[in-house]
């Protein structure tokens, strides 16, 4: 009879990384099929596409670069890969897309030595370095069905003319934007499923909307050129954002009154983009940089240990 | 009202439907005990006995070599073998136990004057606690007297009593409250005469309202309170259950008296009362044999140093096909041991055989810093951060981050998603930061 011998604790929840990613693809699947049924089968390629370009770009530095023979793939490179996606226009052909991958991948994600090990969104990294080399496919946007040429409601903010679309058309999404970004209804729907799996640092996308909101307000009631909290909340990048790219475990920090701080840096970076700076979006950016002070916000909001008495706390 | 609890924690499977119906009994005699001189926490006990000579059940043959250290006695009546080195469930390598080999008819040798624990004096009874070598029978094997005699500027007002039992599979602790409600009560009686205080609370977790219901009946007219605790594991570690009851915080580092608050476990009291009505030494214990991977889960009242194989026998026998492991203690705490053929101490309080089918897959993936582990541990611990410093031996850094508060409950490495070791990698860092600060083990 032989017997294992392992360390304690002999029962484990049975949860894992692979389960975590399942879910987050799941999250996101009422958004992506939005964005085949608003902008049609090419939306459907560009996601097949980055997903298993993502898969296979990992795969490869797993087993043949860091030669680690028993890798098997844990779907992060796929939820890397549907949030790049989803991030895109639908103009952008499929070799840049695959371009954008391998950045994220290779680069934002491998440079630190792969999963859990990045500062940086990886996917985000992937969008911000298209939209740098791509300019013009990156900001060319497509209204859905009739798939004409147009501007986005953030740009028409921005810019100053132009009519806005009704908000009932930002919640539901018939709108022109990325892929994935259009349709707030189903990207909360999604995410309120993430919640009920208990998958969610919950107070990142608290405070980023609730800054984001605050702000716009305040601003709207000043001059109302600004556009209503409303527009600011449903308009562009920001649900996709708020609810799937500043939550991302790996790059966001662990405690609440950390995540708070998160949310709300984004969020205020976010808006002085918008307001102010030369894009007319600035969800990316503004998580960006906010991931860069994780490993600080971490530090300095370490939890108060079960009966820590802190000198000057 | 909400039920009585803490922050953090885990909820595994609970598992005690296995034997929580088996009635307990008394274990056959074994033909051979092994005695370890380190049955408790502490400093080895010294051996009074030579090879060759004849002792009595509950003769004394080692004495407590320190303060903190305990008295052993002859768990059955026979001829002490020797002194032999013999796998240790605790220690997880060989140490020094006393061997000796059954003869003739069981004749006790008892600890005098026994009588109703009201006739006793509070150091009396705590005197008798030492002779008889009780320590804490949930699992930590402390010094009983220890606990009960706190330096004079430590003043104690509460005592608590836990019948949480929050480790899966185990149901020793629930069964002693139901078939020992009255002894269990007098031995809590004696306790909190030893210690002077006013108030006694007993805790049990709210999955058990049998056992609750017994300790009410049998506490009923004595000032002893039942309370209930949320089912959640680790609602019996000491801080946290002082926390659920009281709402008592023990100081990072301290211990339960700096509260006020001395804990025992039912056990324990059961072993108390028997210690001063009954005379009895402790030589047995009550134990569960447990698991998917054995045939009939059982609860028995063994001798101290039968062979878990023996016991295990009781079951029917271990499912040679399905077994994965065999764990001294729960599934949480408890320690994989590779034998079977290994004897129990004071502080076994089960036998968990596991099949393959429960046992945790092996996969492990990088942290994804989900915060899981944050959100499971009781102590509010960075448990991934510990990890990384522990992992790249930053020692120093790892205790900063609250290391030494740690209780080992394991409930972070249930938690993870990826796998992580995270306890594991805990105990061995202490360990280390112990030997670097040239400290005791
Ligand atoms: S860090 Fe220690 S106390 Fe916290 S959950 Fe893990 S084992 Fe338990
Ligand atoms: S639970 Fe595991 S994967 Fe999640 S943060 Fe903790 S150590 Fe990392």
């Amino acid at each position: 009879m032989k017997l294992t011998v392992a360390a304690a604790p002999h029962l484990r929840s049975g949860d894992d990384v692979r389960k975590v990613m399942i879910d987050v693809l799941i999250a996101l699947i009422p958004a992506s099929v939005a964005a085949v049924v608003l902008f049609g089968m090419k939306a459907l390629l560009l996601i097949i596409i980055s997903m298993v370009s993502a898969e296979l770009i990992e795969l490869f530095i797993m087993r043949v670069l860091r030669q680690r023979k028993d890798f098997k793939p844990d779907f992060s490179a796929s939820v890397t890969g549907l949030l790049l996606a989803l991030n895109l226009s639908l103009a952008v052909s499929w070799w840049q897309a695959v371009i954008g991958v391998l950045v994220a991948i290779g680069i934002a994600k491998h440079i630190f030595g792969g999963l859990g090990k990045n500062f940086w969104n990886p996917a985000l990294i992937g969008r911000v370095f298209l939209l740098m080399s791509f300019p013009v496919q990156m900001t060319t946007w497509f209204k859905p069905f009739d798939l004409e040429t147009t501007a986005t409601p953030m740009a028409i903010l921005k810019e100053g003319s132009g009519t806005l679309p009704p908000v009932k058309d930002l919640f539901f999404g018939t709108i022109p934007g990325s892929l994935g970004e259009v349709s707030a209804l189903l990207l909360i729907i999604g995410f309120v499923y993430l919640v009920l799996r208990g998958r969610i640092k919950l107070f990142i996308p608290l405070s980023y909307l609730g800054s984001v909101a605050l702000i716009s307000w305040i601003f709207y009631s000043v001059n109302s050129s600004y556009g209503s909290p409303l527009y600011h909340l449903l308009g562009g990048g920001l649900m996709l954002g708020a609810l799937f790219m500043a939550t991302d475990m790996v790059t966001s920090p662990m405690s609440p009154l950390g995540q708070l701080i998160f949310g709300t840096g984004c969020g205020f970076i976010t808006m002085i983009i918008r307001y102010f700076g030369g894009y007319p979006e600035g969800v990316s950016f503004s998580i960006l940089i906010m991931n860069s002070f994780v490993p600080l916000i971490d530090m300095a909001t370490r939890p108060k240990r079960f009966g820590e008495v802190r000198s000057n706390a | 009202m909400g039920l009585l609890t803490f922050r953090g924690g885990v909820h595994p499977p609970e598992k005690k439907e296995l034997s929580e119906h088996s009635a307990l009994t008394n274990a056959p005699l074994p033909e051979v005990v092994y005695v370890f001189l380190a049955n408790h926490a502490g400093v080895p006990a010294k051996p009074l006995v030579e090879p060759g000579q004849h002792v009595l059940t509950g003769q004394k043959i080692g004495e407590a070599a320190g303060f903190i250290s305990a008295n052993l006695h002859s768990p059955v009546t026979g001829v002490v073998k020797g002194i032999e080195k013999i796998y240790h469930p605790v220690l997880g390598k060989p140490d020094s136990a006393i061997v000796i080999e059954r003869e003739g008819e069981d004749t006790w040798q008892l600890l005098e004057p026994r009588k109703p624990y009201e006739e006793f004096e509070p150091q009396e009874i705590v005197e008798r606690i030492k002779e008889a070598g009780i320590v804490g029978l949930g699992g930590a094997m402390f010094p009983t007297n220890v606990k009960l005699s706190p330096p004079k500027e430590k003043k104690i007002d509460l005592l608590i009593i836990n019948g949480a039992e929050c480790e899966p599979y185990l149901t020793v602790d629930y069964r002693m409250m139901l078939e020992k409600s009255q002894e269990i009560v007098r031995g809590v009686l004696a306790l909190i005469k030893a210690l002077g205080v006013k108030k006694a609370i007993i805790g049990i977790e709210n999955n058990k309202p049998k056992a609750i219901e017994e300790i009410k009946k049998a506490t009923k007219g004595t000032g002893i309170e039942v309370a209930t605790l949320k089912t959640k594991y680790p609602q019996g570690a000491e801080k946290q259950l002082i926390y659920a009851i009281t709402k008592r915080v023990v100081p990072s580092g301290g211990l339960p008296m700096d509260v006020g608050v001395v804990v025992q476990n039912v056990g324990t009291a059961f072993a108390v009362y028997e210690a001063l009505e009954e005379g009895k030494p402790l030589i047995e214990r009550a134990i569960t044999v447990t698991g998917e991977a054995v045939r009939e889960p059982i609860n028995v009242i063994a001798r101290i140093g039968t062979l878990a194989s023996k016991l295990i026998e009781l079951t029917g026998g271990i499912k040679e096909d399905e077994v994965d492991r065999v764990i001294f203690g729960g599934p949480m705490m408890g320690t994989a041991v590779p034998r079977v053929d290994i004897p129990i101490v004071k502080g076994t309080s089960g036998i968990t055989v596991m099949s393959k089918e429960v046992a945790p897959s092996r996969e492990s993936y990088p942290c994804i810093r989900c915060g899981s582990c944050v959100k499971a541990c009781p102590m509010y611990l960075q448990p991934f951060v510990l990890n990384l410093y522990a992992t790249n031996r930053l020692y120093d850094k790892a205790v900063e981050n609250g290391l030494m508060d740690c209780m080992e409950c394991g409930s972070c490495s249930y938690a993870c998603p990826a796998n992580i070791e995270l306890v594991k990698n805990f105990k061995l860092a202490k360990k280390v930061y112990r030997t670097l600060k040239g400290g005791k083990r």
